[in-house]
């Protein structure tokens, strides 16, 4: 990978939380290099420390050990105004990422109030149509709206800032498995259109393995095994959990469940 | 023509009823009109607030409108007239003074509403900004805002209010200030444990990540949240207001003679209980109804306001 | 066999003060000890038809079957006091979020002690020794530790666990589960399908498994029902699904993402107002 293409690099990265005896160490030397317009997926079991990945990325958790860098530039401490315009995150919970009390418009307009751009009205209105909501939404309230459709609208708020990077906190494991194809598809075809670079965090294999170009698996804080999507279909995944979790999206199996190890 | 004037209101209001209730609003106005609309028809829903809402109202109205529907002057005293029992001229009698009492208490709402809209005032956003920043900052800030609100909390309300007004000297200024000075910790409270469940959710953490800073945080996103428990708190705690306003004006404190203030009133005719009984009575029973008012509104407000409750 | 569960024409509908609406439509099955699947979208009326079977449709729900007849009695008819002996001990149901269905404020094993002794009549130490040996059931490998955790001490996959082995510890003939495992791990959910998976075979038990994943349902079922708007658009063996005819079903089916193939574009579900038989 030439330097100039790496979107992001993470580098050591280590978070852990309490101190002393109470020390949790969430996250363990991790490092891995996302090109840009590329992207990457986290795979692993909750408490595996992969969304604790995205959040120290967005620096809502201090940094025990390493490096973090976004388009060549170190992240260190508090980020500004210029960070959060390349950086956007959508989260995993569609009923609880968007405001009660504000309309659709409210939840996008904000982003454009604090960053002072111009614009606002056709903004709005361009990236409703976007995420292929469409303009009858605009003045509804959350509660109006199903799980889709909230998560469109965290979509839309995310990508409003017109940001380079988007990170996925499981976008679409709280939604039916009929609407997670909508929105998977809504993902590839807003990354082609503005050249997007993804980090998507999963419990599911198959998500991961469909939207990204590499992914990482994660035990426990650690990274186990990086893979590219070719060679996972090509079945060349070596760490047991790897092979555990590709078993287990093949639906449901007696006999292959007794086998099942914890890794700790 | 004249026919035809009827079913075209009906369906300018159905029209409108229609304009409120669609599930796709084309302007901020309508999504918010259609908002308070739906609030609307549950608090309705609600028989017992809905005559709490009329009682305060009365209350509204009567304040604003004493000059011209009290029959007589409040404070000058006509001492031919003393002690008058309920008569044509006089509809609730007349007290010590020969004061005519239905004009004095038409006069009192006055008062009563101004002691209630000022504590309201004061008391509600103090302990709504000491709340929401204590919850949301957290650590050091939050231990040092609510230690002092602890402090407050454990004054004896009446007393502490007794207190300032010795201090400062009688008036209804001054019962004011002590009693919005003893009424604001609970609010704090509230706001606080409300931030506290709010201040780690995902939509908070997303307008983080947009960069909104502390105090956009704290006035655009947490404060609007926090607000309609602590509005039906306070609406609550009206009844308690009012009991200590009157209280402080029946033990001389509050308002000064001759400001028909309803406490103030009961004292002067405590001593004619046994014979003249409606000048104490009386206004006792203008307290008695309008507490009885603010409690219940806020009651039908707690069913649409407070998500806890599942108004929603 | 006499199937265990029979239900005929069930309707349910909530009216609120602007419109009613109708969350099942004319749905109909038998089932006997069995693993019956229903899947459907949110919405599709599946955990509405759960509820209705075990009578918790509350105001301003309405319930109307032709038929609703649980191992020869008469759900229709059933008054509180038969509906107490039925739910819990003769059908049990297994809920999304054990946080919400475990009590907080009580020890884990003091929970299931007393769900065993509320429907069973015996000794504290011996429903002690009963609750234990369920949490080794399931899996739980330090069932003693267990017992004494309050539930928010313990994980999503234990607290499930832990909801399983309260709801199986009164023998049910009948145990519903909706979306059970829908919010964990692949690996634990397949572990937990596993453990009822046991207890169906080995006690005789009837099983309805609740969920929106189609691929998981077949392979774990052996009947499948497809709810689409409130109404049943297809029963088939799990093992015919792949030949399934309705396009909902082949809908459902496809547009899950696979790690057997890469597709650029998911096909998406295209849901027909036809399908759905005027009332």
């Amino acid at each position: 990978m030439a330097q100039q293409d790496v979107m992001i690099d993470v580098q050591g990265l280590g978070v852990s939380f309490g101190h002393g005896s109470a020390r949790v160490d969430a996250v363990r030397d991790v490092s891995f290099q996302v090109a840009r317009g590329c992207s990457y997926g986290l795979v692993g079991e909750s408490g595996s420390g992969k969304s604790t990945v995205l959040k120290a990325l967005c620096g809502l958790y201090p940094l025990q050990g390493g490096s973090i860098a976004i388009d060549g530039r170190a992240c260190i401490g508090r980020r500004n105004l210029d960070f959060y315009r390349q950086v956007q995150m959508v989260f995993q919970d569609p009923y609880g990422s968007l405001h009660p009390r504000h309309t659709v418009d409210r939840v996008l307009r904000e982003p454009i109030t604090i960053h002072k751009l111009e614009r606002a009205e056709s903004r709005i209105r361009e990236m409703l149509v976007d995420v292929g909501l469409g303009l009858d939404f605009r003045f509804r309230y959350s509660h109006q709206l199903s799980g889709g459709q909230r998560q469109r609208v965290a979509i839309a708020r995310a990508l409003i800032l017109k940001p380079k990077i988007l990170l996925l906190d499981e976008p679409t494991s709280a939604l039916d498995v009929s609407v997670q194809a909508e929105m998977l598809n809504l993902l590839h075809r807003l990354r082609e259109k503005y050249d997007l670079t993804y980090i998507l965090v999963s419990h599911d294999l198959a998500v991961v393995a469909h939207m990204c170009d590499r992914l990482g698996v994660m035990v426990n804080g650690r990274m186990v095994e990086t893979l590219s999507d070719v060679s996972l279909l090509n079945g060349q995944a070596t760490h047991p959990y790897t092979r555990q979790l590709i078993n287990a999206c093949h639906g449901y199996d007696r006999k292959m469940i007794d086998g099942f190890v914890r890794y700790e | 023509m004249a026919n035809n004037e009827y079913p075209q209101q009906e369906q300018t209001v159905d029209g409108l009823r229609q304009w409120l209730l669609t599930t796709t609003p084309c302007s901020r106005l309508q999504a918010r009109a259609g908002r308070s609309y739906i609030a609307w028809l549950s608090f309705t829903r609600n028989r017992l607030a809905v005559i709490g809402l009329g009682i305060i109202t009365l209350l509204v109205l009567t304040a604003v409108l004493a000059p011209l529907i009290a029959p007589y002057h409040p404070n000058v005293p006509d001492l031919e007239q003393r002690l008058q029992t309920m008569s044509m001229e006089h509809w609730l009698g007349t007290d010590q003074l020969g004061r005519d009492i239905l004009s004095r208490i038409l006069y009192g709402s006055r008062l009563t509403l101004y002691v209630v809209v000022l504590v309201a005032i004061i008391a509600a956003p103090l302990g709504l900004v000491v709340g929401t920043v204590a919850g949301y900052s957290g650590g050091l800030v939050d231990s040092v805002l609510m230690r002092i609100t602890d402090i407050f909390l454990a004054f004896p309300k009446l007393i502490l209010a007794l207190a300032f007004v010795a201090a400062l000297g009688p008036g209804i200024e001054n019962a004011i200030i002590a009693i919005a000075i003893t009424s604001w910790p609970p609010y704090a409270r509230i706001a606080r444990a409300e931030t506290i469940t709010l201040r780690n959710s995902d939509f908070i953490v997303a307008a983080r990540l947009q960069g909104a800073g502390h105090i956009r945080l704290i006035v655009h996103h947490i404060i609007p949240l926090c607000l309609s428990s602590v509005i039906v708190r306070v609406t609550l705690d009206m009844a308690g207001i009012i009991l200590t306003a009157a209280g402080l004006g029946f033990l001389g404190l509050g308002a000064q003679p001759p400001l028909p203030e309803w406490g103030a009133m009961i004292a002067g005719g405590r001593q004619f209980l046994l014979d003249q009984w409606w000048v104490a009575t009386l206004p006792g029973i203008a307290i008695f109804i309008v507490s009885l008012g603010f409690n219940l509104l806020g009651d039908g407000l707690r069913d649409v306001l407070d998500p806890r409750s599942g108004g929603k | 066999m006499e199937p265990l569960l029979t239900v005929e024409n069930l309707q349910v509908s909530f009216t609120s003060h602007h419109r009613t609406v109708d969350a099942v439509r004319g749905l109909s099955f038998t089932m006997g000890r069995e693993k019956l699947g229903i899947v459907g979208e949110s919405g599709s009326g599946k955990s509405v038809t759960a509820r209705a079977i075990l009578g918790l449709v509350g105001s301003p729900g309405k319930v109307e079957a032709e038929k609703l007849v649980f191992d020869g009695q008469d759900l229709l008819a059933a008054d509180p006091a038969t509906w107490r002996s039925i739910r819990g001990r003769r059908i049990a149901m297994v809920m999304q979020d054990p946080k919400f269905s475990l009590n907080p404020v009580m020890k884990v094993g003091a929970q299931i002690v007393e769900a065993c002794r509320a429907h069973s009549k015996m000794s504290r130490t011996q429903a002690r020794e009963e609750a234990l040996a369920m949490l080794r059931a399931v899996q739980i490998r330090n069932a003693e530790r267990v017992f004494h955790l309050y539930p928010h001490q313990v994980s999503g996959g234990m607290g499930q666990r832990i909801m399983i082995a309260m709801m199986l510890i009164t023998s049910p003939d009948l145990l519903i589960a909706d979306e059970p495992t829908s919010a964990l791990d692949v690996t634990v959910q397949l572990q937990l399908l596993a453990i009822m998976d046991d207890l169906v075979s080995q006690q005789g038990m009837g099983l309805i498994f609740i969920s929106h994943d189609l691929h998981l349902v077949a392979s774990f079922c052996d009947r499948v029902i497809i709810m689409y708007g409130g109404q049943v658009m297809e029963v088939c063996d799990a093992a015919e699904l792949q030949n399934a005819g309705h396009p909902y079903t082949q809908g459902l089916l496809s547009c899950m993402p696979s790690i057997d193939r890469k597709q650029q574009v998911l096909p998406v579900l295209q849901r027909q107002e036809a399908w759905l038989n005027k009332m």
